[in-house]
């Protein structure tokens, strides 16, 4: 139950509410936990910023550190174990890591909102959804019970459960796993507010639940101007909702593109990788290609680039120096806006 | 086994990162860890573990061999000159009157020691008879379902129906002497059902796996599925409700013969030493305290144990 | 729901019938005469002996001397003690209040104590007021009522002297606190481990990181959120423990000398009568019984996932 608030009281310097900049803002984010076997680096310099209405999607296999970078701007990681040991997160301009408790209690919910991978155990199975959607109200708006049942009735409305008045009262486990998910994406949208961010939202879906549970996402976020972060493994999720791609490998970004630059031509050894090992119809009876070796330990990153002892591309400097996340350009150096890469050979991935 | 064990780490603290990556460790160098290597492992580094160990062992070899820690005999009258008042001689370690001597002039230490062996005794027994008993039960309620279960479930009712320190007040009171094989089987009568009622769950959870449907598909007869497949899985849960149970039934045997209901002399057993230094409590408490503590003390060593083994065998109950 | 505590009802007569008739069957059918009992060791004429027993109906077959108990027992019957003379129904009556009392004493005890204890030790997971708190519930747990309730007696009331070592007047609550504490150590322990499990697991699931990622104060996060779902196996655990209480007192209202239903069922055990024994044993069965009843219902109330099966 300890969140990343920092203890301090002082209010933070107050920006401009709207100026136009980016929603939200990581600065060279660092996230550890301690273990029985040292010291697990689970994020390690991670930048990235969202504006209102731009979808953001961060791809990475389990522990990337995706979630743990998400879990850290809703102030929701677990300290101890987990530590921040650096970097900042800004909301509207402001540090939310340098927030008193209270402050930041204020944001989640009402300007950042999250949605979790299963909807089944992150709902509390012993309260009606009714009741779980109108705290929101009730907490956040000071709305009586009624009123905020009226409200939840309404979300439900909202996000397409069919009878929601006549089912405001069931509980998690009375719906099925699409319709869970719905109500975990009602409770979200409950104060509008500015971000939300989806963990893996379809992962635990139906193939054929998943298109419905995105486009209803994609629907509501263009609705409210909301900016969103989805951060999922699967590829094809991510193709047709997000504008940018940032791709993470043992709590770095290796590589950032605009998401259909990213498919046409990437510009590190693991996105490619990630990218040939989609199983592909034309190539039939082709071997499946599959990127060699395992994630790495994060007590014991290799050094140099962490990808090195799998990347097919690899020679010495990769095991030596650790490469920086800089702008991938054209061949005649023209500009690509929005694209990086974090490899030494960047330029032969992508032209090569 | 241990993939679950990383699942559910993983999922408890959210991003599967520390925890994921430690233990593919030993996974990924080929040595495969079975449930009991991984509990063994954990056990080895439990400092509950250890010492509960090492004075379990301590008091096994006091019950096995009792005339290594005292040449006294617990019986016999082994002070003539001076009488119950006189205070233990804590100067005197391992001496007949270390502890001093009871009402009855017998030496509270040789008695300690010599109770050793009626207290665990009665333990390890009844556990040991509650766990077959239990497990046989169970099994065969969980794996046949329909109304073999129906009847053993209405019996492990009724019996869980009697509160089980009346009942065994009860059923010890028609014996005129009780050793400690009558304690035994009438702790066990009564105590079966815990372990029934585990053992049940169990066999209905894994008669439900793939691998055992796939033993039937291939045709493997009732006892070998029953032997081979789900004895082994179920022993886990089974282990554990029997290793904190025996701390208990040492307490209730203790409580019993502390009752005058339990074990009888020539018997010796700290809960009736309790009983005879009643009278002594205001002006000789060391008599009755004494065999109190020791009795506490073999408790808790079972209870610390049987802690350490769920803790090993229950990860997720941590 | 009606439907489904008539079915559960229907099921426990054939429990009840069962567990009374064990204990029924070992109190008549084995060794053991109680009408020898009352006569102790004068010597008796077995004429006499046989008259005595005919009019006590101990010669019928065991089967016909249950029916014809659990007959008049249906009937409010509990028969007559051979020893005193007195009507059975008479001694309960007497005796019973003073181990409710007792009970309701402890259970109060075990209730807010072994909760508190569980939570405080439970949201602080693996801290030292945690391991301190375990600990301190392993000792309870080691210590039989009987080593913890002369321990007591001989401090509090021999070397400090702030209480009576007995209790004189059942009436009094004050005299009571202590053979309640006694009787509450076991079950508030194993109250206060439960909790501080189930606190300690509810903390760590995703339904928590929900609650505190919707921005819900701290209060109500722990209140609403973390309480509702842990404190449902300890409302079970409890229903349970008032049968455990309830015998637990044979031993405590022994050593403190109070006048209630253990006292009355260990001295009528010593002098073997059967009908006072199985009389209050099935007056604890039916507690226990019912006690589970409402545990089970109690379940579905606070457990949305269970239905009434």
């Amino acid at each position: 139950m300890t969140t990343i608030d920092k203890a301090s009281t002082v209010p933070g310097p107050r920006g401009p509410q709207d100026d136009g900049g980016p929603l939200l803002e990581v600065r060279d984010l660092h996230v550890e936990f301690s273990t029985r076997d040292g010291v697990a680096k689970a994020v390690n310099g991670v930048n990235y910023t969202v504006s209102a209405g731009e979808t953001l999607a961060v791809l990475g296999e389990s522990g990337s550190g995706k979630s743990v970078t998400a879990q850290a701007i809703m102030g929701i990681l677990d300290m101890p174990p987990g530590r921040i040991p650096k970097g900042e997160i800004f909301f509207r301009g402001q540090d939310m890591l340098k927030m008193s408790n209270d402050e930041r209690r204020k944001i989640r919910g009402q300007k950042i909102a999250m949605i979790f991978q299963d909807a089944l155990s992150s709902l509390n199975p012993v309260l009606s959804v009714g009741y779980q959607l109108g705290e929101m109200f009730r907490v956040h708006q000071g709305l009586s019970k009624k009123e905020a049942k009226a409200k939840a009735i309404e979300l439900m409305d909202r996000v397409k459960i069919p009878a929601a008045s006549a089912r405001v009262n069931d509980y998690p486990h009375q719906f099925s796993g699409g319709m869970r998910q719905r109500i975990m994406i009602a409770m979200a949208l409950a104060l509008e507010p500015d971000l939300i961010i989806a963990d893996e939202p379809t992962t635990a879906l139906d193939v054929t639940v998943q298109a419905q549970v995105m486009d209803l996402l994609a629907e509501l976020q263009r609705e409210y101007n909301m900016g969103l972060i989805l951060i999922t493994h699967d590829l094809g999720v991510v193709a047709d909702v997000a504008d940018k791609i940032a791709v993470m490998y043992a709590g770095r970004i290796v590589e950032t593109a605009p998401v259909h630059e990213l498919y046409k031509r990437p510009a590190h050894p693991y996105t490619k990788g990630l990218l040939e090992s989609i199983p592909r119809l034309d190539q039939k009876g082709s071997e499946l290609y599959a990127i060699k070796g395992l994630p790495p330990n994060l007590t014991r990153i290799p050094s140099g680039c962490a990808f090195n002892p799998r990347c097919p591309q690899a020679q010495d400097v990769c095991r030596t120096d650790i490469p920086a996340l800089i702008p991938v350009t054209e061949r005649d150096g023209g500009e690509l806006p929005g694209r990086g890469s974090a490899c030494h050979f960047w330029k032969e991935t992508i032209h090569g | 086994m241990p993939d679950k064990t990383v699942e559910k780490v993983a999922t408890a603290t959210g991003e599967p990162i520390p925890a994921v990556a430690t233990d593919a460790g030993p996974a990924a160098t080929g040595k495969p860890r079975s449930l009991w290597s991984d509990a063994w492992h954990d056990l080895r580094r439990n400092p509950l573990f250890l010492v509960s160990a090492v004075l379990i062992v301590f008091l096994l070899v006091m019950a096995i061999w009792p005339s290594l820690f005292t040449s006294a005999s617990p019986r016999d009258v082994e002070n003539l000159a001076r009488d119950f008042r006189q205070p233990p001689q804590w100067g005197h370690v391992f001496g007949r009157d270390w502890l001093g001597f009871d009402g009855q002039g017998r030496s509270i230490y040789a008695r300690i020691v010599y109770g050793a062996r009626a207290s665990i005794t009665v333990g390890v027994g009844v556990t040991v008879c509650v766990t077959i008993l239990g497990t046989i039960v169970g099994m065969i309620a969980g794996y046949f379902g329909g109304w073999i279960d129906t009847l053993l479930s209405r019996m492990t009712d009724i019996f869980l129906g009697i509160p089980f320190l009346l009942g065994a007040l009860v059923v010890l009171n028609t014996f005129e002497k009780r050793s400690v094989w009558v304690v035994i089987l009438a702790l066990a009568f009564l105590g079966w059902t815990q372990i029934a009622r585990v053992a049940r769950g169990a066999v209905i959870t894994i008669k439900q796996a793939d691998y055992v449907v796939a033993a039937k598909a291939l045709g493997a007869s009732t006892t070998r599925i029953l032997m081979r497949h789900i004895l082994p899985n179920a022993l886990a849960p089974i282990i554990v409700v029997a290793t904190i149970a025996l701390g208990g039934y040492i307490a209730a045997e203790a409580t019993l013969s502390f009752l005058g209901i339990g074990l009888t002399e020539p018997t010796v057993s700290w809960g009736g030493d309790v009983s005879t230094g009643r009278e002594l409590l205001r002006i000789a408490p060391h008599v009755l305290i004494i065999p109190s503590v020791m009795v506490s003390i073999t408790v808790l060593s079972f209870l610390m144990f049987g802690d350490a083994v769920r803790n090993a065998l229950d990860p997720k109950l941590r | 729901m009606g439907r489904y505590v008539a079915r559960r009802l229907l099921q426990m007569i054939p429990v009840f019938i069962g567990s009374t008739f064990i204990i029924f069957f070992m109190m008549y059918a084995l060794p053991g005469d109680p009408v020898r009992a009352m006569m102790g060791d004068q010597a008796y004429d077995p004429a006499v002996v046989a008259s005595i027993k005919k009019d006590l109906g101990l010669d019928q077959p065991i089967i016909q001397q249950y029916v014809t108990y659990m007959g008049n027992l249906v009937q409010g019957d509990f028969g007559t003690q051979i020893a005193s003379g007195r009507p059975i129904a008479d001694i309960i009556a007497d005796a019973f209040p003073v181990t409710i009392r007792l009970t309701i004493f402890a259970f109060t005890f075990v209730s807010l104590v072994g909760i508190g204890l569980g939570i405080v030790a439970g949201l602080k997971p693996d801290t030292l007021r945690d391991r301190g708190l375990l600990t301190l519930t392993l000792f309870l747990v080691s210590m039989p009522s009987f080593v913890l309730g002369f321990l007591l007696q001989y401090l509090l009331a021999f070397q400090w002297k702030v209480t009576d070592p007995t209790v004189t007047d059942s009436e009094n609550w004050g005299q009571l606190m202590l053979p309640a504490i006694v009787l509450a150590s076991l079950s508030l322990a194993y109250v206060a481990r439960l909790t501080r499990t189930s606190i300690a697991e509810n903390l760590r699931s995703d339904y928590m990181r929900t609650a505190v990622a919707k921005g819900l104060p701290r209060r109500r996060i722990i209140g609403v959120h973390l309480m509702r779902n842990s404190l449902i196996p300890v409302v079970t655990f409890l229903g349970i423990e008032v049968g455990n209480l309830m015998t637990g007192a044979i031993v405590t209202e022994g050593i403190f000398n109070v006048r209630g239903i253990g006292v009355e069922i260990y001295e009528a055990l010593s002098r073997r009568e059967g009908a006072t024994v199985v009389g209050i044993a099935s007056l604890m069965v039916l507690i226990y019984l019912a006690a589970s009843l409402i545990v089970d219902l109690l379940y579905a109330v606070l457990d949305p996932r269970i239905r009434y099966a």
